[in-house]
């Protein structure tokens, strides 16, 4: 059984500071990750009692920089590689268009594949299937717990209602990528697609690539 | 910007009013943009003078203030929503007075790709600087371009991708014009959040624009570049 405290913060935390959770045990491997996976990873960690990983998410407010992610995940890859047999980079793209995989190669640690966690949650190949899905806007459970603080206020739809239309006027459905059921958080995704007036769909696509990339690292 | 609650835009003079209009703009202000174009030109201000003095030279300081991180995204949309307001007004009588033409472009949101708000930016400010713009919206794939492309005598090549998965598509586009021998017939400028100078390099781009102020300038100095070429 995993001893780590299952404590993992509050989403609000996760959006603005990340994480920094050491494993009850001498840690071999580090995970570098989006602040918007450390529950889905500590999930999986304390399921799969993988004792020898430390985790260090970086905020999750970082995607609204995408351009400050490469840099942000470099900085830690330097900073700890010494420490550790080997590190995991748990992004995927993530809006960096290829350069933080470049830097991954160049500095010889691996990274989650795709262009973004819709993608790998669903699996890569699944969801690039999907040519009818142009017009579809994702949620995760992650954004559909933060969507205020996310999309709604940066994109001052609190203050400006009527730009609703510039924004999500070429949507026309959500879709719920659901990682646990959770009937609140269905609701809570029900009720953003019904803000954004756009059709709804749930589908569960539990952890994913995330669960196989990690199982092949542990 | 301005605590403007008392002011009466008719009772303004000339100069003041331009001002004022800047100050609106920047507020996204769009009734009073809209209102402040119908005074200008009641006085007799060419419809050109109204676009680059009172709008576009607006839209310029809501664009330094953003890229100076002063103004965000939404202020920005509200900007250029009041600016389309006066644009609405000033299009066809520039188009009957013979506002000075910069030169002629397409544009559009690549294929698997509906994000056009940055576009949209780019195109206003395009038509604002004198640039006549055919502008195909979102999900383009590449035979949009090329049969615009060729339908009329275009100088500029405009796309536009916000996502990772998209923006490759822009260098099948170039490499389609390369294989038609068409490519060096136009300027290719590309922009999108994701996107940055070495992938336009990459794929064979003429120009990356990080923002609509940006894409200006550069179609700008090409357009000189080919003015002064042709007049060599």
């Amino acid at each position: 059984m995993d001893q780590r405290p299952a404590l993992v913060p509050a989403d609000e935390v996760l959006r603005e500071q990340g994480l920094d959770l050491a494993a009850p045990e001498p840690a071999r491997l580090l995970l570098i990750g989006c602040g918007a996976l450390a529950h889905e990873v500590v999930a999986l960690i304390a399921a799969n009692g993988w004792h020898h990983m430390d985790l260090k998410c970086l905020p999750a407010k970082l995607h609204l920089r995408p351009e400050l992610i490469t840099d942000a995940v470099a900085g830690l890859v330097d900073k700890h590689r010494q420490d550790y047999e080997r590190i995991f980079v748990l992004y995927a793209d993530c809006g960096t268009g290829g350069l933080l995989a470049a830097k991954c190669a160049e500095l010889g640690v691996e990274m989650l594949q795709g262009p973004h966690c819709y993608s790998f949650y669903e699996g890569n190949a699944a969801f690039a299937e999907h040519d009818d899905e142009v017009t579809a806007f994702y949620l995760t459970d992650f954004l559909a717990r933060q969507f205020d603080a996310f999309v709604w206020k940066p994109m001052g739809l609190d203050r400006h209602p009527e730009l609703l239309e510039m924004y999500f006027g070429n949507y026309t459905k959500l879709v719920y990528q659901a990682q646990v059921r959770d009937a609140q958080q269905e609701a809570r995704a029900a009720e953003i697609a019904a803000r954004l007036g756009l059709e709804y769909e749930y589908r569960f696509t539990g952890y994913g690539e995330l669960a196989t990339s990690l199982a092949r690292q542990a | 910007m301005a605590d403007d609650e008392d002011i009466i835009l008719s009772e303004l003079d000339d100069e003041e009013l331009t001002l004022q209009m800047h100050d609106d703009l920047y507020d996204g202000l769009k009734e009073e943009i809209e209102e402040g174009v119908n005074i200008l030109l009641g006085r007799g201000w060419q419809p050109y003078d109204v676009l680059t003095k009172a709008l576009v030279e607006g839209m310029r300081i809501v664009g330094i203030d953003f890229r100076d991180g002063i103004l965000f995204v939404p202020e920005v949309l509200l900007a250029a929503n009041a600016m389309k307001g006066g644009m609405a007004i000033l299009k066809p009588l520039l188009a009957e007075t013979g506002a000075p033409r910069m030169g002629k472009m397409v544009i559009g949101t690549v294929k698997g790709d509906i994000h056009d708000i940055g576009k949209n930016l780019v195109t206003m400010m395009m038509e604002g600087a004198g640039f006549e713009v055919k502008d195909l919206g979102i999900n383009n794939p590449v035979e949009n371009y090329l049969d615009t492309l060729q339908s009329e005598e275009y100088d500029i090549l405009g796309m536009s991708a916000l996502l990772t998965t998209t923006m490759p598509y822009m260098k099948v586009v170039i490499d389609t014009m390369v294989e038609k021998g068409m490519r060096d017939d136009y300027v290719v400028m590309v922009g999108g959040a994701p996107l940055n100078e070495e992938f336009a390099r990459a794929i064979g781009a003429d120009a990356y624009c990080r923002d609509a102020a940006v894409a200006v300038e550069t179609a700008k100095s090409f357009m000189a570049k080919k003015h002064n070429r042709l007049t060599a």
